[in-house]
Formats: C-alpha cells, structure tokens, sequence
C-alpha cells in the first residue's frame, strides 16, 4: 500500500527531530520539549476553535483539569500518573459536555461564547483555590517517583523529548485523518455560516458539543505532560488567563483550522519568548508577553489566515498562475 | 457565612456603590460595541492607563477631582492612536479577528505598563481617601459616593447626547445601519472615530474618579476588563441604562458575595450569576425573554 503523502509529512518529522536531540545542549533540548507541549495544546484547541470556528477563551480550563487531576490522584491515592491520564481524560471530556451542552444548546456564539469560557476559567481558578484538597492556591508539588510507571523517566530530557516528538506527531496524523472526514467537514461548515449548516441537516450543536469534548480530552492529555514535565500545578500556573490565551495564540499564528498551523506557530514563537525570556527574564519580566501581543497584532493586520495560511494562499496562487499561463499558451499557439 | 442584618445592608451599599464604578468602567466599552461593533479586550488595560496617568497627576499635587484635565485628553488620545493604527485596518474584518487583535493589545498595554512602571500596587493617599460619611447604619466613603454620582451623571450626559444632538443621531443612525447612514451623507468613518474617543474619554473620567480609593498596577484592568464585558452583556450590548442596571447586579454579587462566601469565593458567586444570567437572558436583562 502507497502511503498518502499528506501522511508521510508527520512521520518524517520523527526521523528528522530525533537525531536532532543529540547535537542539542539541555537548554535547546528543554526549548524543543517546550514547543511539544505547547504544539499539542493548541491542535487541541484548533479543533474547537480552529475548525469550529468557536474561540475558546478558556482552554486553560481543561488543560489544568488534566493536570489537577493527575496530581491529585498521585499525590494522594499513589495513582499512576497513567491511570490518572484517563481519569483526567474522561473529566475533562465531562466538564466540556457540560459546558458544551449549555453553552451551544443556548446559541451562544462568539463575544459571548469567548467571554463565558473566560468565566469559567476565572472560576476555576478561585474554585480551585479554595479546595485544601488540592492545596489551594499554593499548588501540588510532585514528588518524583522514577521509573515508567510514573512516567519519570531517569533521563527526563531524552524521553520527554522523544514523548513530545510522538505526541506532535500522532497529533498531526490524527488531525489530517479528521480533515478529511464528515465529523471535521461539518465543523468547517459551521465554521463558515452556521444556519446554512443547519438548513443542510448538520446538527450544528452537537457537532460544536462532540467537537468541544474532543478539544478537552486532548488539551487534558497536553496538561499532564505539562505536570510532568514541569512537575507543579497552582490555579494561577493552568487556568490563568494568559495560559489560555497563549494555547490560541500559537494556532492564530500558525493558522487556525489548518493541520500544520499549532506546530508552525509554537515552532515561531516558542523558542523566540524563551529565549527573551532568559536574556531579558532579570530585567523585565514581561518581554515574552509583550511578544505575544505584538505577534499577535501583526498576525491579525498582515496575516489574519496565519503562517500556514499566508504560505498555502501564496503557493496556490502560483500555482493558479502556472496553470493559467499553461492553458493559454496552447491557446494562443492555435490561434497563429 | 454569616448571615446578620448589618452585614447585609453594609453589603447592599457596598454593592451600589461598587455598581456606580462598574457601570461607569462599561459604559465606553458598551458605546463602543454598540456602535462599532468592535469588542475591545483591550478596554480594562485603557482605563490602567488613565489610572496611571491621574496617579502622577496627583502625586504632583493635582486635586483627583481636577486631574481629569489630563486624564481625559490622554485616554482620548490613546483611543484615537489606537483606532487609526489598529482599529480601522479590521474593521471589515471577522468579529474574532478583531477580537484576538484587541486581546493582542491588551498584552502589549499590560507589558509596556510592566516594563516602565513596575508590578508595583500604586496608591495615592489625599484628603479623599479616608473621609467617610454614615448612612443609616453603614459607613460609606466620600469619594466612592462622588464615584456613584460622577458615574451616573457621566451616563446620563451620553445618553442625551445621543438622543437629542444631531451629532449623536448621526451616531445612533451609523449604529443601526452604516451603510445606509452613509448614504443620508454621514461621515462613517469620523462617527466611528468619535465613537471610539468618546468611549475612551470616559475611561479617563472614571480613572480620575477612583483614584482617591483605587490603586494602579499593570494587571488592575485584566479583572476590571472582565466586569466591563460582564456588565455590558448583562445590560444588553449599546444599552446605556443596562450598563447602569448590569453594573448593580455585579456590584451587589461582588458585595454580598464578598460578605457571604471567605476569601475569594465571593468572585465564584459574581461569575456563576454571570454565566447563568447570560445562558439565560443573552440580550441583557432588560431585554424580554427571547421566544
């Protein structure tokens, strides 16, 4: 069987990043490792708000539920964090039916789809500020267990590295299969003009529900990475609002309902905040915000389709080009 | 929680007053999304700035009541900037593109705020700020009562501008249609503009107005943004004396919240009314229940 080139792309990156790794010092390696997860968070999110059209102010929210989740059961039952990845898969999936279900059964659409994820993600954070289960607003700290059934591995760059490769990866696989398919398709068409969907008989709101869940288990999947890669988690850390708005921003970026676009974008201005952030970090602790809102300015005044956008715009209309030259030379060749 | 009548009525008048300094915050951003149909996100960090600016007024030795001779021009100011630069380039452009670009902005006002002033809480302490008055029981501030009125007559003076000034009825005509307000001869373009000043005037005014019991801080506008959405959606997008409505409910949720629930739980219960309210009525609460 040939293998679909639009397939083919994702699993070269594995044997591309991965001898990477080995010319890297730990510092690159932890700037690559960062992009991973923060990849993998927003193909999460470009799955609502990229192909749904719906932008979610508030996926912090499922990430920290994820991440909470994980911790707590470790910290307190002695859970594996593997175990604790399902647990946090389901709850989320849960927390975003729920949301979901009220959210869109009531019509609500932009600004004010925006504004009541913002809400609830504030919500979140004084929740769970307020439970001395998960210790407040001090955070869980982890206490590192090794081995691979806690997922601590003993050389933590190489592994989490190599998990984040993997996991851009079937990110990747998984978003281009559902591109191609109806569940995506209808997204699209809500997307683009809702009623019309509707009239069609795509049932929009459980489109935007089902494709809610599936942005939630995903960015709880990305925000136990993030637990054990960072090994802390405090309301602040993962239902903070600029956590939410770095997910979108790295997709808005890139491109949202793209395939590529999450991956383009954390790849841009991942490495470019951290480093500020570690030459300036001392002096001025807003240098990476700061870049955030000017990438995203200029993103939305020069490039409102994104990186990825811009360049497949770019690439079709000359190839529009080449194909308009190639008819009308036969044209004119029989006109002489 | 404590439930005693003292409590509560000190709550009730925390809560209007409050109220008054939220629907003075929201009343910019409503005219704003009312008539434009831009959502600014970047509208909490607009009043950061006023609120920086009337904090060195007065650190100079400006009355706060007399600082709104340099508040004012410079929210303005920032407002016009800000729409000739960045607002008027999208404003054909999808509501989330504007929404992300306003968000953008809201980053960078907050950053810049970081970079040159600090993380720093700044407070300024005058005359105002511990005069108290007490009101059947429960103490009140003398410069939160000159919030409330301040707000409402700021409120009042939109709304008759709107209504009986030929230029606010060019306002309100590009509000309802501009397209067809184009073509009665209406300059569009400057109505948004004024629209879009006049909102950010009013973030100067209300800065001006709490700084004797307020304080600047880079993030002060990140959860005062956030009410101002809250109240403008809970009055109804445009609807000046929603604002005023939609401010007292927040007020009050803050207030008895704050009074009812420890610590910061209270911000649980003004939000859940929020959410609630919203799925509920998602024109406002003065509009009628939708069939």
């Amino acid at each position: 069987m040939r293998l679909d080139r639009r397939y083919l792309y994702p699993l070269l990156l594995i044997v591309v990043l991965t001898p990477v790794y080995f010319v890297l010092g730990d510092y690159y390696r932890h700037i690559f490792i960062l992009v991973y997860i923060w990849a993998f968070l927003a193909m999460g999110w470009n799955i609502i708000g990229g192909y749904g059209g719906q932008h979610s102010l508030g996926h912090g929210l499922y990430m920290g539920i994820g991440a909470y989740a994980t911790a707590y059961l470790f910290s307190t039952f002695g859970l594996s964090p593997w175990i604790g990845m399902i647990a946090a898969v389901i709850m989320a999936t849960a927390v975003a039916w729920f949301i979901g279900w009220i959210v869109f059964h009531y019509q609500l659409r932009g600004a004010y789809f925006a504004l009541v994820t913002i809400a609830l993600t504030e919500v979140a954070v004084y929740v769970a500020s307020n439970i001395p289960a998960i210790n407040g607003a001090q955070g869980i700290n982890l206490k590192v267990k090794m081995g691979w059934q806690w997922m601590q591995p003993t050389n933590a760059y190489l592994w989490f590295y190599v998990a984040g490769v993997l996991m851009i990866v079937a990110g990747l696989l998984v978003t281009q299969y559902y591109s191609r398919q109806r569940f995506f398709y209808y997204l699209e068409a809500v997307r683009e003009n809702e009623e019309a969907a509707e009239a069609l008989g795509v049932n929009t709101v459980r489109e935007k529900v089902k494709a809610n869940m599936f942005s939630a288990a995903w960015c709880a999947i990305g925000g136990v990475l993030y637990l054990q890669y960072f090994l802390y988690v405090a309301p602040r850390s993962v239902f903070g609002e600029l956590i939410s708005v770095q997910i979108l921003l790295y997709a808005i970026v890139g491109g949202t309902g793209t395939v590529w676009g999450p991956v383009v974008g954390a790849a841009i201005l991942v490495p470019l905040t951290e480093i500020t952030r570690s030459q300036l970090g001392a002096t001025f602790s807003g240098a990476s915000l700061l870049i955030y809102g000017i990438a995203m300015v200029l993103a939305m005044l020069f490039m409102p389709f994104g990186v990825v956008g811009l360049l497949s715009r770019s690439f079709s209309r000359f190839r529009d080009n080449v194909a308009a030259r190639d008819e009308v030379a036969p044209v004119a060749g029989e006109d002489s | 929680m404590q439930f005693s009548w003292s409590v509560i009525s000190q709550g009730l008048v925390s809560g209007v007053l409050l109220g008054g300094m939220f629907a003075l915050i929201a009343v910019g951003l409503t005219l704003i999304w009312g008539v434009m149909g831009i959502i600014n996100f970047a509208h909490g960090e607009f009043l950061m700035v006023g609120l920086y600016v009337a904090y060195f007024a007065v650190s100079a030795g400006l009355s706060p009541y007399l600082s709104f001779i340099v508040t004012i021009p410079a929210t303005t100011l920032l407002g016009i900037v800000v729409y000739k630069a960045l607002i008027s380039p999208i404003l054909k452009d999808p509501m989330v593109n504007q929404i992300m670009l306003t968000l953008g902005l809201m980053l960078i006002l907050q950053n810049l705020a970081l970079l040159f002033f600090k993380a720093d809480v700044q407070t300024v302490r005058t005359a105002w700020t511990t005069r108290t008055i007490h009101l059947g029981g429960t103490v009140v501030g003398v410069s939160q009562l000159i919030m409330l009125v301040g707000a409402i007559l700021c409120i009042v003076g939109i709304w008759w501008f709107l209504k009986y000034t030929d230029y606010g009825r060019s306002i309100r005509a590009t509000a309802q249609n501009p397209d067809a307000a184009s073509l009665m001869g209406i300059d569009v373009k400057q109505v948004y503009l004024v629209a879009f000043g006049l909102g950010s005037a009013t973030l100067g005014y209300a800065a001006s107005l709490m700084i004797p019991f307020y304080y600047a801080a880079p993030t002060v506008g990140l959860f005062l943004g956030l009410i101002a959405f809250i109240v403008v959606v809970l009055g109804g997008m445009g609807n000046l004396f929603g604002c005023l409505i939609g401010g007292f409910i927040m007020g009050m949720g803050e207030a008895l919240g704050a009074a009812m629930f420890p610590g910061s739980l209270s911000r649980v219960f003004s939000f859940g009314i929020f959410v609630i309210l919203l799925v509920l009525m998602p024109r406002g609460v003065l509009s009628r229940r939708r069939a």
